[in-house]
């Protein structure tokens, strides 16, 4: 990440996503903040995303994880609702006061019997540096006026770099298809001045669509509200514009570590050290050019 | 909530935003149990027992808002010597006909009052009973026409009426007042005996009680909020007066942020019973007239207009809708062809008609937008119904599994029924939906909102409007110049609407005109108070008038919250009068003055000398919060001063029900129909007036201490998730919900999976005496043994989505469901007493063999599970 200070633009932080794209006038980077400290786990998100998306059905089976059967995003699924129980991590059983109303002399540790249902609706977190974007070979990812990553199908060739690329695992191809496909944003929603279907349909705005820059603002003051109300397990996930991404257009409250809800702890993007790559590459190529052309005139020197 | 109604929940998260304290009480832990505060897991059907706890808990520390229940209840009226509670009579109050399984309520009434008993014989019946066998004990069951049933049935939505205010002791000190009697009453509900029987420890039981007490009277309020699965109970009614005994006691109703929020389970489901498909309501509850009690419109609201409030002005009311209905024909001359309202001649409640449906007694039917072969208890009866019609007609958007049980019913693979010998003609009509035709939705704040159509429907789909215009159109012209005095209710009806369109599709807005009502002039009036008893106006639903006030469809008015107050009067309309809180006269003190500034909402100007604030006061609009009315008084001109329940006779909220509810005064614990659990509180194990239908095809268990009892150790309860709508027509037939939710599942505790080697993922059979149906097992910590009397007591959770049709598919919960109902509105119980097995369900002849194995084993009869009083 040293390398953000340094001006590489596959790295760190990047003021203007848009503009370093080509976008002369465009308007603010938007982006999803999602607080899943609200989320009732309704998955409208989902279902809306497919509704206006056009995303097909892409299978019906139980797969047993708690109430989720979206199982993980993918090249049909855009919006993925985790659902996770977890035992001994419920609200005190009991009020920290004693039967006569007094405080209690030490408040009551959670009762290990309890539970507690974390729901969290994840999607691409179009980040400001893009392994899908800058590893497409047809140009079909591209970064659009207001900062987000969009692929296009009828462009895609279904090469599949962007797969791998991604540090998330949100880009996949579709079986059948051959394409790839994901989150687009709602690009089309965007530019009719609308919001992106998820965000409007999601019932606790737990799904916030905006001015990043203002998301941002929001989230702290959240998180803040949340510690002062006891809550100190509150936390934002992707904020930060100095992560390994330089930050995502789609951040997260989460109430646990990352790897719980099924995401990176530390994600950095793919393509981090692909000038480092070329440069070493290229001084490879230089040594052996150099090598080469030393053998070839030492064994000159030798024949003579 | 979160679970049923996730968009409606998003106001209490917004309440939770602003520090409210949100407390979830649910058997199992769903996702509003995971947004909430406070999660309290009770056994299911243990209800009445917990909220005891709480009313006792108000009284016994008398935290009660004193001020407001002197002056808004009737804690202070004086009850009569000879009444008798479940202490006195081990579970039953006095006044129980064990023969006839039925309530006389006379030794509740009020002391001195002088109130008519509907229980004494006005009511005959009309039909014997159609239980099973001819048995003699069954007299009073199958849901026979009875007076239990038909004299709730007739009330309306004024509740019952008594004449003259009772005796009040203000000191609420006298030995029968309601105050000490309900003190006396709940006094058995201790914090040991709620966990006794609820199996919640004590100290959560007290957290509640804490809760809810310390945020509520005079400057802070608490608000109930259920989902209808409440009211899905034998003593369901009685659930939801024990929840208004104890909001009336910590004022809590009337009151913003106060109430009891019923959230209804379909759209407009409120609308559904405001203008009635209820067998025993005519449009905004007035009673529908029985055959023998109501021979003419004069015994129909006569005694009505004695009464004080304003159900005293109920023949303006059933004379405008008589007039809406048959224009010029009505007349003063012909009782405004009162003649020609149907009658009530017993009960004819949904699975009373079911079950006449299967003995071959309904010839033909009509399923609009209902699903009964999934979503009704004891579905198999259900679909044995359907069978045994002539004819069927179905509305709905979907090809629905009561439309096709011909081929697919689980009974034809069983070998019960044979498409074959199945003579039902089954006719499908596809049905518009919402998007594709105008009209309102109802909420259960009573809000009416207009929708616009936004697309034409497809293909031969059509408006359920469009239905019935068409319908009664071309019946009418079959029967036109009929001389037959049985057509005439038809041929006279006003059926004259415009039509719209390449389909002629009546115009929805003509049609709520006419349900706002008309003037003399032909113009819309605008309040129920402009009606009139003599024929010159009409409405066709009292309480909607005012919806089409101005000419213009008040329920259309969208604007937006930020420019209006925070009441919000102007975003479409609520009834009555657009008023959005009931009984708002008791947000002020008995001098008219708010309780608290905080609290402000609807108070008394003395120097207007009216009523006024941030809604429309529900309230006789100039009535000096001093007022007492004359003895001679009568209707609105009886409401006193500080009396806020104005549709009440008294004015009061009723703590103590002198009258109207069929089992009981007051509500007390009894176990579920069926339950593993013997009633901890006295020998009376179940509700003994509710309705059970002693058939071979709705068979009971034994309970509690009864043997066979241990053969069905299991307590189920059923319920909806977030992904599905009720039984599946709009859900599981569409892809991207059912890749949500793909098929059935059962959800227990992993306790219960070690008891019975249940594999997360695996096959479950779960069994009652119904029948047997299979389900995957989701092994969840959300689910817990609790430990009830003692001993540990297993759940089994069931949503009742699934059926055989559509891409999600499943067993239908439904068929493990008996009929048992609640007494007062014939609801089913959707808990019960079951089996649960590792493994797929026998297939074919041999599940039958294997259900009947379960009952051999049982002891069960068709008298099982029956008894009125616990022998």
């Amino acid at each position: 990440m040293s390398q953000a200070s340094t001006g590489n633009r596959l790295s760190g932080p990047l003021h203007d996503v848009a503009g370093e794209a080509g976008h002369e006038h465009h308007p603010p980077r938007m982006g999803f903040f999602t607080d899943t400290s609200v989320c009732i786990g309704c998955k409208a998100c989902e279902v809306a995303c497919k509704e206006w998306n056009a995303v097909p059905e892409d299978g019906l089976s139980l797969s047993g994880m708690s109430y989720d059967n979206t199982v993980s995003l993918g090249a049909s699924t855009w919006r993925h609702v985790a659902f996770i129980e977890q035992i001994g991590h419920g609200p005190p059983a009991t009020e920290p006061f004693a039967a006569d109303g007094a405080p209690a002399e030490t408040a009551e540790p959670a009762n290990p019997g309890d539970i507690r249902w974390l729901m969290s609706s994840d999607v691409c977190k179009h980040c400001t540096h893009a392994a899908c974007l800058d590893v497409c070979p047809t140009g079909s990812l591209f970064r659009t006026e207001f900062g987000t990553v969009v692929v296009q199908d009828d462009i895609c060739n279904g090469c599949g770099y962007c797969v791998p690329a991604c540090p998330y695992g949100v880009i996949d191809i579709r079986p059948g298809d051959g394409r790839a496909f994901k989150c687009t944003l709602c690009y089309d929603r965007l530019g009719a001045g609308l919001e992106p279907a998820c965000a409007k349909a999601c019932p606790t705005q737990s799904i916030q669509f905006g001015e990043l820059d203002e998301l941002r603002e929001r989230a702290a003051d959240r998180v803040e509200a949340l510690h002062a109300a006891g809550r100190p397990e509150a936390r934002l996930y992707g904020e930060s514009p100095d992560d390994g991404v330089g930050g995502d257009g789609a951040f997260f409250l989460l109430l646990d570590e990352p790897e719980v809800y099924g995401l990176p702890p530390d994600p950095v993007v793919t393509t981090r050290d692909l000038g480092a790559m070329w440069r070493h590459a290229a001084a490879a190529a230089g040594t052996m050019v150099v090598a080469v052309g030393a053998a070839f005139l030492t064994s000159r020197g030798r024949r003579r | 909530m979160a679970e049923a109604h996730p968009v409606g929940f998003q106001w209490v998260m917004e309440a939770k935003k602003r520090g409210a304290t949100v407390i979830h009480v649910d058997p199992r832990f769903t996702r509003t149990s995971a947004l909430a505060d406070v999660y309290v897991s009770l056994r299911a059907g243990s209800d009445i027992a917990f909220l005891g706890g709480l009313v006792n808990y108000v009284l016994e520390n008398e935290l009660d808002f004193r001020e407001y229940v002197v002056a808004y209840t009737n804690a202070a009226a004086i009850l009569r010597e000879d009444y008798q509670g479940p202490d006195d009579l081990d579970g039953l109050f006095s006044g129980y006909d064990p023969d006839g399984r039925h309530y006389d309520s006379t030794t509740w009434q009020y002391e001195g009052a002088d109130t008519p008993s509907p229980g004494s014989g006005e009511m005959t019946e009309t039909e014997p009973a159609q239980g099973a066998g001819g048995d003699p004990s069954a007299s009073r069951v199958g849901g026979a026409a009875g007076r239990a049933a038909s004299y709730g049935d007739t009330h309306g939505s004024g509740g019952a009426a008594i004449t003259g205010k009772p005796r009040r002791d203000e000191t609420l000190q006298h030995p029968r007042c309601v105050y000490q009697v309900i003190k006396r009453h709940f006094a058995r509900y201790t914090p040991e005996v709620v966990s006794q029987v609820c199996g919640v420890p004590e100290d959560q039981f007290l957290r509640v009680a804490r809760e809810m007490t310390e945020n509520s009277g005079r400057e802070r309020t608490t608000a109930l909020c259920y989902a209808v699965g409440w009211t899905h109970h034998s003593v369901g009614a009685q659930y939801i007066r024990t929840a208004a005994i104890l909001q009336a006691l910590l004022g809590n109703i009337g009151r913003p942020g106060g109430g009891i929020l019923a959230l209804r389970g379909h759209a407009s489901i409120q609308g559904s019973t405001d203008i009635p498909t209820l067998f025993n309501l005519l449009p905004g509850y007035i009673p529908m007239p029985h055959a023998n009690a109501h021979p003419d419109l004069e015994s129909l609201v006569g005694d009505e207009e004695k009464q004080a409030g304003f159900w005293g002005n109920m023949r303006s009311y059933v004379v405008s809708l008589l007039k809406s209905w048959y224009g010029d024909a009505a007349t003063a001359d012909n009782d405004f062809c009162y003649g020609w309202l149907p009658r009530l001649t017993g009960n004819h409640g949904t699975y009373q008609t079911v079950a006449d449906m299967a003995d071959g007694k309904v010839k033909g039917y009509f399923l609009v937008g209902e699903n009964p072969a999934v979503g009704s208890a004891n579905a198999k009866m259900q679909r044995r119904g359907l069978a045994s019609l002539d004819w069927l007609v179905v509305r709905d958007l979907v090809m629905i599994e009561s439309a096709t049980f011909w081929r697919e019913a689980p009974e034809i693979e069983t070998g019960e029924m044979r498409t074959e010998d199945i003579a039902t003609e089954v006719f499908v009509l596809p049905a518009a939906a919402h998007t594709e035709k105008d009209g309102t939705f109802t909420n259960t704040q009573r809000l009416l909102q207009w929708h616009h159509k936004a697309v034409e429907p497809p293909d031969d789909a059509r408006s359920d409007l469009w239905f019935y215009f068409h319908l009664g159109r071309r019946i009418r012209e079959k029967l036109a110049g009929s001389t037959d005095e049985r057509d005439a209710p038809l041929l006279n009806l006003t059926w004259d609407y415009p039509t719209d369109g390449p389909t002629a599709d009546p115009s929805a807005d003509a049609v709520l005109r006419e349900i706002n009502g008309t003037g003399p002039d032909g113009s819309a009036l605008s309040a129920y108070t402009e009606l009139k008893a003599d024929g010159s106006t009409r409405s066709g639903c009292w309480i909607y008038c005012g919806v089409y006030a101005d000419e213009a469809n008040q329920a259309a008015r969208r604007k937006p919250g930020q420019e209006q107050t925070w009441v919000a009067p102007e975003w479409g309309w609520a009834w009555p009068a657009n008023r959005r809180m009931l009984y708002n006269r008791a947000a002020a003190d008995r001098d008219g003055n708010p309780w608290s500034e905080r609290k402000r909402y609807v108070w008394w100007d003395a120097k207007a000398g009216k009523w006024t604030g941030e809604d429309v006061p529900d309230f006789i609009p100039d009535r000096d919060p001093h007022y007492v009315p004359p003895e001679s008084a009568t209707g609105p001109d009886a409401i006193a001063g500080d009396d806020p329940f104005v549709m009440q006779t008294d004015g009061k909220a009723w703590l103590f029900a002198p009258q109207g509810v069929a089992d009981g005064p007051l509500p007390t614990h009894y176990e579920p129909p069926e339950s593993p659990v013997a009633n901890p509180l006295y020998r009376q194990q179940q509700n003994p007036a509710r309705e059970v239908y002693p058939r071979r095809d709705n068979l009971l268990h034994p309970s509690g201490a009864q043997p066979g009892s241990e053969v069905f150790p299991y307590v189920f309860t059923t319920y909806r998730v977030t992904e599905h709508h009720t039984a599946g027509g709009m859900s599981r037939t569409l892809p991207y919900l059912s890749e949500l939710q793909p098929e059935l599942f059962v959800e227990i505790s992993p306790a219960l999976a070690d008891e019975r080697k249940l594999q997360h993922l695996g096959w479950a059979t779960v069994v009652t005496a119904r029948t047997a149906i299979e389900a995957r097992v989701l092994v969840t910590d959300r689910m817990r043994p609790l430990t009830v009397d003692g001993r540990t007591v297993h759940q089994v959770g069931i949503p009742w989505h699934w059926g055989p049709g559509g891409l999600s598919r499943g067993d239908a919960a439904n068929d493990l469901v008996a009929v048992a109902l609640d007494p007062n509105v014939h609801i089913q119980d959707k808990v019960g007493s079951c089996d649960i097995r590792p493994g797929r369900r026998p297939r074919g002849p041999a599940l039958l063999e294997y259900v009947e194995e379960y009952r051999r084993r049982a002891g069960i009869t068709e008298l099982t599970g029956t008894e009125g009083v616990t022998p």
